[in-house]
Formats: C-alpha cells, sequence, structure tokens
C-alpha cells in the first residue's frame, strides 16, 4: 500500500543522503520525495511517498526514526491528512486544440503559466487523483514535458464536534 | 538568569586555553578517559602524531594495517564494556577501516574512529588521498561526521562518545580535515550534549514487562534466548536470577555466548544454524520464547516459516528495528535489558511460579532425553581431530579467566560449541559480518586492554593470514597473544558446503599456507607445531607460559566437519549430527514432540 511519510529531520549537510541511503540498503520504494527547511530553519520537512505492506512501512518508520538526525516521523497517509502536489504541462497546442485545452484547464483550476503559438505550459495544484486525471485528460493532446514536485502532506487538526446545548 | 551566570562563572573558572584542533583532539581523548588508541599515521594527520609524540596520557599503539585498527579497537571495546579508538590517515587509510567498521556495526560494539581528510578547500577536488569517507561509512557506522570548524570538533567528539556507547552501541566516525587540526580555538569541552533526534529507550514499559512475566509463569515450556544485548547491557545476572528463580533453560545465540553460564544446568548452549540438537529442538517446540538482546539473524532462526510456529515470542531489545523486523513479536518490550529484567525481578510473584513448575520440571526432562544426540567427530583418522583440541584447550585454560577470541569458520563454531563460557565478555567473535580476520586483531585489542589475562586467538589456517601482519604489532608493543591455529589446509567451512551440497567439487578451498612456526619466528614471536594427540597437552602449557606472542600450529584432519549442523534455509530442527544423515518427517524433522 502506498504512504504518505512526513520526516522532520535536522537541517544538516548530509541528512538527506542518510535517509535515501537508508531507502535504497534496505530496498526500501520512493515513490515521491521533497525536501524543504521548516518554519525553523533549523529543521527540514522531508516528504516521502512509499509503497509497501505493514511490516515494510513499520520497519521504514523504526530506520528513519533510528537516524541521529531524524526528530520525528509521521505517517500521514489517508483522508484525514492533506496532500498537494504541483505539476507542470507542456502541452502541444495545436490551433483545434487550444481551447480544449483552455477548458480542461478551467476544469482542474489549472492556469497557464507559458504559451507560444505551439504549446501552452499549464500548471495544476492537488491532490493524487486530481493531477492524475488533469495529467489524462491532457494525454490525448500531446505532453511535450511534464514536471511534477512530489507530494507535499499535512496533518490535520482535529475538529472539534460541536454538539449544541442541552 | 541565575543559572546562567552560575554557568558562566563556571566556564571562567576554567583555564580557557587556545588550542590547535591536533592539540583539542588529545584533550577530548583526555576528557573520555581513553587511554590506549590504535592508529596509522599519513599525510593529512600527521599534525596529531606530532601532538602523539610528546603526549604522556595517551598510549598509541601503531598497527600494520588499518583493518587491524578497527579490530583491535573493536576487541578493547567486546572485553571492556568501554569504546575502543582508533586514528588513521586519509584516503587508503579511512577506506581500510570499512571492513571493521561494518563488523562493529553488526555486533554492536562502541568504537569511534578518527579518520583524517584532506583540507576543507581540497574536497571535492580529487586531491591526493581524498576519499569522501563520511559517505563511503555512512551505511556501515552508527553515525559519522565531517568536522568543518575546528570550534564544532570537542563538541563533536562528545556527541562521537555519547552515540557510540549508548543505546545500542555501534561504531562513530569522525573525518577531520587538516586544516582542522591545524586551526585554533579555544578549548571548551562541552558538558552537556544536545541531540533532539536521539533518545534511546531505557526504561522498559512497565504495562508489557507484566505481560510478559505473566507469560513466562503460565508457560509450559518456556525458553530464554539470551543474545549479544546481554552482554551489551551487563544483564548477565539479571538473566541467570530469572532463570534460576523460573526454571527455564537458556540457549544463547552466538553472539550471546558467555551471557549465561554455559556450565550452568540450564544452559542448552548455542541455537541456530550449528547450534545443539537440544537448544534447537527446544526453540522449535517451546511455547515461549523470551528473546533478551537478540536480532533474529537467519542463522538463528533458520526457515522463518518454521521458527517457533506455535510459540509466543516476547522480546527485549534497545534497538526497536530489530523488533518484529525478521520474525513477529507478541510481546515486545523495547529498552535495556539489564533494567527489564531486574523490574521483572523486582514484581516476581514466587505463588505464580509454582503453579506450572511441574510441567517446566517435565518440559526439562524431555531437553535432557534430547541431550543424548550429541555431535561426535566424524572422521576416523591418525590425525589430530580439530574437536578434541579445541576440548583440550577448553580444559587447560578453562581455570585461568581467559579471553577467547576466534576468527570465522569451523575453528570458530567448534570454539562455540565445545567451549564453556561461564562469563560475560570472554569470548570476542565476528558474529553478524563474520570476518575472517577478525580475531587476530581483535585479541590484540583486548590483550592490551587486559595485559594480565590470558587471551588466545582460535584460529583457522585461512583466516589466520587475513591479518597476520598484526604479529609485528604484538612483538613490537610485547603483547602476548597466543594464537591456536587449526590447520586443516582448507577453507574447511567453505569445503564442507562443498562436499555436501557440491558434489565434493573442493573449488578454490585447498590451501597451503607457510611454516608458521618459521613465520612466528621471522617476525620475532615464539612458535609451535603439534602433530600429534600426545603434543597436545604440554604444547598448550608451553605456549601458555612463554612469554610474549606464540603460535601454535596444529595440524587436524582436513575431512571433518561441524556437526551439528542445519543447512541453510532448513528449520532448525533439522538438525544433522553427521555427514550420512538424511531429512526427517513433522516439520521436516524426527524428533518434534
Amino acid at each position: 500500500m502506498r504512504h504518505t511519510l512526513s520526516v522532520l529531520v535536522q537541517n544538516e549537510a548530509g541528512v538527506l543522503s542518510r535517509i535515501v541511503g537508508l531507502f535504497s540498503g534496505r530496498g526500501f520504494n520512493i515513490e515521491s520525495l521533497t525536501v524543504a527547511p521548516t518554519q525553523d530553519a533549523e529543521y527540514s520537512r522531508i516528504t516521502i511517498v512509499t509503497i509497501g505492506d505493514d511490516g515494510v512501512i513499520e520497519q521504514i518508520c523504526k530506520q528513519l526514526n533510528k537516524l541521529i538526525n531524524t526528530i520525528k516521523v509521521m505517517d500521514i497517509t489517508g483522508e484525514g491528512n492533506i496532500e498537494r502536489e504541483l505539476v507542470l504541462v507542456k502541452v502541444a497546442a495545436k490551433e483545434e486544440d487550444r481551447s480544449e485545452i483552455l477548458r480542461i484547464a478551467d476544469i482542474f483550476d489549472a492556469k497557464v503559466v507559458d504559451a507560444t503559438p505551439k504549446t501552452y505550459t499549464l500548471e495544476a495544484m492537488g491532490d493524487d487523483i486530481k493531477i492524475k486525471s488533469f495529467i489524462e485528460l491532457l494525454r490525448p493532446v500531446g505532453i511535450r514535458e511534464l514536471v511534477r514536485s512530489g507530494k507535499v502532506a499535512i496533518s490535520r487538526e482535529v475538529q472539534l464536534m460541536t454538539t449544541g446545548a442541552k | 538568569m541565575h543559572k546562567m551566570t552560575e554557568n558562566i562563572a563556571k566556564e571562567t573558572r576554567r583555564e580557557l586555553k587556545t588550542l590547535t584542533g591536533a592539540q583539542i583532539f588529545l584533550e577530548c581523548l583526555k576528557e573520555e578517559g581513553v587511554n590506549e588508541i590504535f592508529g596509522y599515521p599519513g599525510g593529512v594527520i600527521l599534525h596529531i602524531y606530532d601532538e602523539l609524540y610528546s603526549c604522556d596520557f595517551i598510549k598509541h599503539y601503531l598497527v600494520r594495517h588499518e583493518q587491524g585498527a578497527i579490530h583491535a579497537a573493536e576487541g578493547y571495546a567486546r572485553v571492556t564494556g568501554k569504546p575502543g579508538v582508533a586514528l588513521v590517515t586519509s584516503g587508503p587509510g579511512a577506506c581500510n577501516t570499512i571492513t571493521g567498521l561494518a563488523n562493529a556495526y553488526y555486533d554492536g560494539y562502541p568504537i569511534v574512529v578518527f579518520t583524517g581528510q584532506v583540507a576543507s578547500n581540497l574536497i571535492g577536488n580529487d586531491a591526493f588521498q581524498e576519499a569522501d569517507i563520511v559517505g563511503i561509512t555512512r551505511p556501515c557506522c552508527k553515525h559519522n561526521y565531517l568536522v568543518k570548524d575546528v570550534k564544532d570538533l570537542p563538541r563533536i567528539i562528545k556527541e562521537a562518545f555519547h552515540i557510540a556507547t549508548t543505546g545500542k552501541p555501534g561504531p562513530v566516525v569522525i573525518d577531520m580535515p587538516k586544516d582542522v587540526l591545524v586551526n585554533k580555538t579555544e578549548f571548551i569541552y562541552p558538558e552537556k550534549i544536545h541531540l533532539p533526534g536521539y533518545n534511546p529507550t531505557y526504561n522498559g514499559h512497565p504495562l508489557q514487562i507484566a505481560k510478559a512475566l505473566n507469560l513466562l509463569y503460565k508457560a509450559e515450556r518456556p525458553v530464554i534466548m539470551c543474545g549479544g544485548g546481554v552482554i551489551a547491557s551487563e544483564a548477565s545476572e539479571e538473566i541467570f536470577k530469572l532463570a534460576k528463580v523460573l526454571n527455564i533453560p537458556v540457549v544463547n545465540t552466538l553472539m550471546g555466548t558467555g551471557g549465561f553460564p554455559q556450565t550452568d544446568e540450564l544452559s542448552l548452549g548455542m541455537v541456530g544454524m550449528h547450534g545443539t540438537y537440544w537448544a534447537n529442538h527446544a526453540v522449535t517446540n517451546c511455547d515461549v520464547l523470551f528473546a533478551v538482546g537478540a536480532r533474529f539473524s537467519d542463522r538463528v532462526t533458520g526457515k522463518i516459516s518454521k521458527f517457533c510456529c506455535d510459540a509466543k515470542i516476547v522480546h527485549i531489545d534497545i534497538d526497536p528495528c530489530s523488533i518484529s523486523k525478521n520474525v513477529p513479536v507478541d510481546i515486545p518490550i523495547v529498552g535495556d535489558a539489564k533494567s527489564i529484567l531486574g523490574d521483572m525481578l523486582g514484581i516476581i510473584n514466587p505463588q505464580e511460579i509454582q503453579k506450572k513448575a511441574e510441567d517446566k520440571f517435565c518440559w526439562i526432562q524431555q531437553i535432557n532425553e534430547w541431550k543424548k544426540k550429541k555431535a561426535e567427530p566424524t572422521v576416523n583418522s591418525h590425525k589430530l581431530n580439530p574437536l578434541k583440541v579445541i576440548e583440550q584447550i577448553y580444559e587447560e585454560t578453562k581455570d585461568k579467566n581467559p579471553v577467547i577470541a576466534t576468527e570465522v569458520g569451523q575453528h570458530q563454531m567448534w570454539t562455540a560449541l565445545l567451549y564453556k563460557f561461564d562469563r560475560p565478555r570472554n569470548f570476542v567473535s565476528s558474529g553478524g559480518l563474520g570476518t575472517m580476520g577478525f580475531g587476530f586483531p581483535a585479541a590484540m585489542g583486548a590483550q592490551v586492554a587486559c595485559p594480565d589475562r590470558l587471551v588466545i586467538n582460535v584460529a583457522g589456517d585461512g583466516s589466520i593470514q587475513m591479518n597476520i601482519q598484526e604479529l609485528a604489532t604484538c612483538v613490537h608493543y610485547n603483547i602476548p597473544v597466543k594464537t591456536f591455529i587449526i590447520n586443516n589446509g582448507y577453507l574447511g567451512m567453505v569445503r564442507q558446503w562443498q562436499e555436501r551440497l557440491f558434489n565434493e567439487h573442493y573449488s578454490h578451498t585447498v590451501m597451503t599456507g607457510p611454516d608458521y612456526v618459521k613465520l612466528a619466528e621471522a617476525y620475532g614471536a615464539t612458535g609451535f607445531r603439534v602433530e600429534k594427540e600426545e603434543d597436545l597437552i604440554p604444547t598448550i602449557h608451553k605456549a601458555i607460559e612463554t612469554p610474549g606472542p606464540v603460535i601454535v600450529d596444529f595440524i587436524v584432519e582436513s575431512m571433518e566437519a561441524v556437526f551439528p549442523w542445519v543447512l541453510a534455509g532448513e528449520p532448525i530442527c533439522n538438525v544433522l549430527l553427521c555427514k550420512g544423515q538424511n531429512k526427517c518427517q513433522k516439520h521436516n524433522c524426527d524428533n518434534c514432540i
């Protein structure tokens, strides 16, 4: 099963290679990986999307935790959390396709960030399903180039249930 | 605020000295209580060697190969529990440490290895003797550092010793560029450590501990498995008390050898591929397996799906990663074995123990039945039998509380099976990595740590040649390690596999060695040879009594094989006891309940 792991690490040289090395050395998968500093520049947040059964995911989390530079590992898989990915797509924009492309962009709330007589470059953002359908709809038009940011994710705060006055 | 001023006052009270990185290095070692280091000089660490020239608080042992330095540091750590320290130069020197690092990492022993590095401004330029040592050592050490500023050096050294010796111990590497060793700064050794991502769990969860104890009360056929963690956490006394009060038999892994006294009636000896028949059958047929500081290596479990398949497993380990990694665990307890076993002893209820006492008694009787199935020498010849040699070494040295190191191979398994270790930290052997060439330098390190003890390295004629150069070190510093070579003219363990599994195709396992007596003499040591049984006892005595390093070359039968033997991938109850034996029935084995 696909899991999204959010790993808080010390923002130090070599930390990323420790994590990547751990995945390759132990035969774990990385589907996508993003790294950037947090609000505190001393720490970075690494979001890893990985695939494995429960045992494998448990090992991955434990092994990540074992690294000296790892502060915290959270498995934030599932609907309870907020996941986003940015995609940039350069598509062929032939005369007869141009309005169709714009219509697709409109449906997905995508922006045209670059336009030439032969191409459009679109920027879209969303969760897995949205990005996937966006790409699939554009595919028949002719995708010249596609760049995905990899997933970032954040946990959703627990909503306080208001039960109304008795 | 008050604390802060107090701290400042404290700092100023200390003499603030401006020192070079090289001087700081030595001051830090002093702060850590390091008296002995193993090393090899080279271009970029000459500044440290220049300081060592006039240093009176650290004794440096010049090894003959950097691999020897790391194994020696590990041998030192194994017998003392204190971290071993090694110092090598950049590039080739640092690269030669890899096997030693991997070995210490696998078996979990604390060493701190300092490597030289080319000057910071040359890093990445393919400078002479440059190697990306932080990159190369990353997967084979617990943690590593590249020091970028001399100001960071004391903090890094403090952290390194802390990381190496706490949690599951392991090797830590510190890579020091040349300019860091030359630059100066005010030396303050930090008092505190700030490692927000490193916080090993020591205390076991009380609920889990109570659950585990409850399971052990109710168990009818329990077995304790004593792993290397028992030795690392100094928990021998606790595990002994617990086994005795609950009357539970104890098997040990190779790394757990000596954690529980092997002469005790509850000891079943080693479990696993070359485990005893009764230990393997006890583990296979138990209803509760209580594993302490073991990591369920494939050499212990054999075929995983048949390992303890009907038993509940309780697993104590300080490393959460080793829990449920290979074998699913019913009651995991993360923490320090000594503290957890201590907690268990503290809440033990004598009335509960009585409830299943009868069953446990029957269980031990069943195990005693299995004990009749002992592996005997399988070859009759006029030559010395290697089993006889090891047994005799045991008989002649058991009262001297010796440190016994081994290399890797048949002699190692025979030693683990036939030498009865009653105390922890007396058996020094490469388990996880299985490093040939480990024993001799490790024995040297152990002897440096314990100059007054008898230190023996039981070797094979294959392994000994992998680090024989350290004989020069032993002679140079008069480190009186006694090396007993079980010389069968083959890479015996590989030959044994070829005999059974590869149609006796002894492909590249025949070995001619040098004349070890002459070799010893060439190095300035003493050499003896034993070919006849009547010379066995006198020569062992002569070797022990001869001052300085000694090599004894025991010319033994070549075709002898290690039994008991469970073929790789088989369930561990499928124990072969001699060369002809075939497979058996239930679980593919012959003697299950």
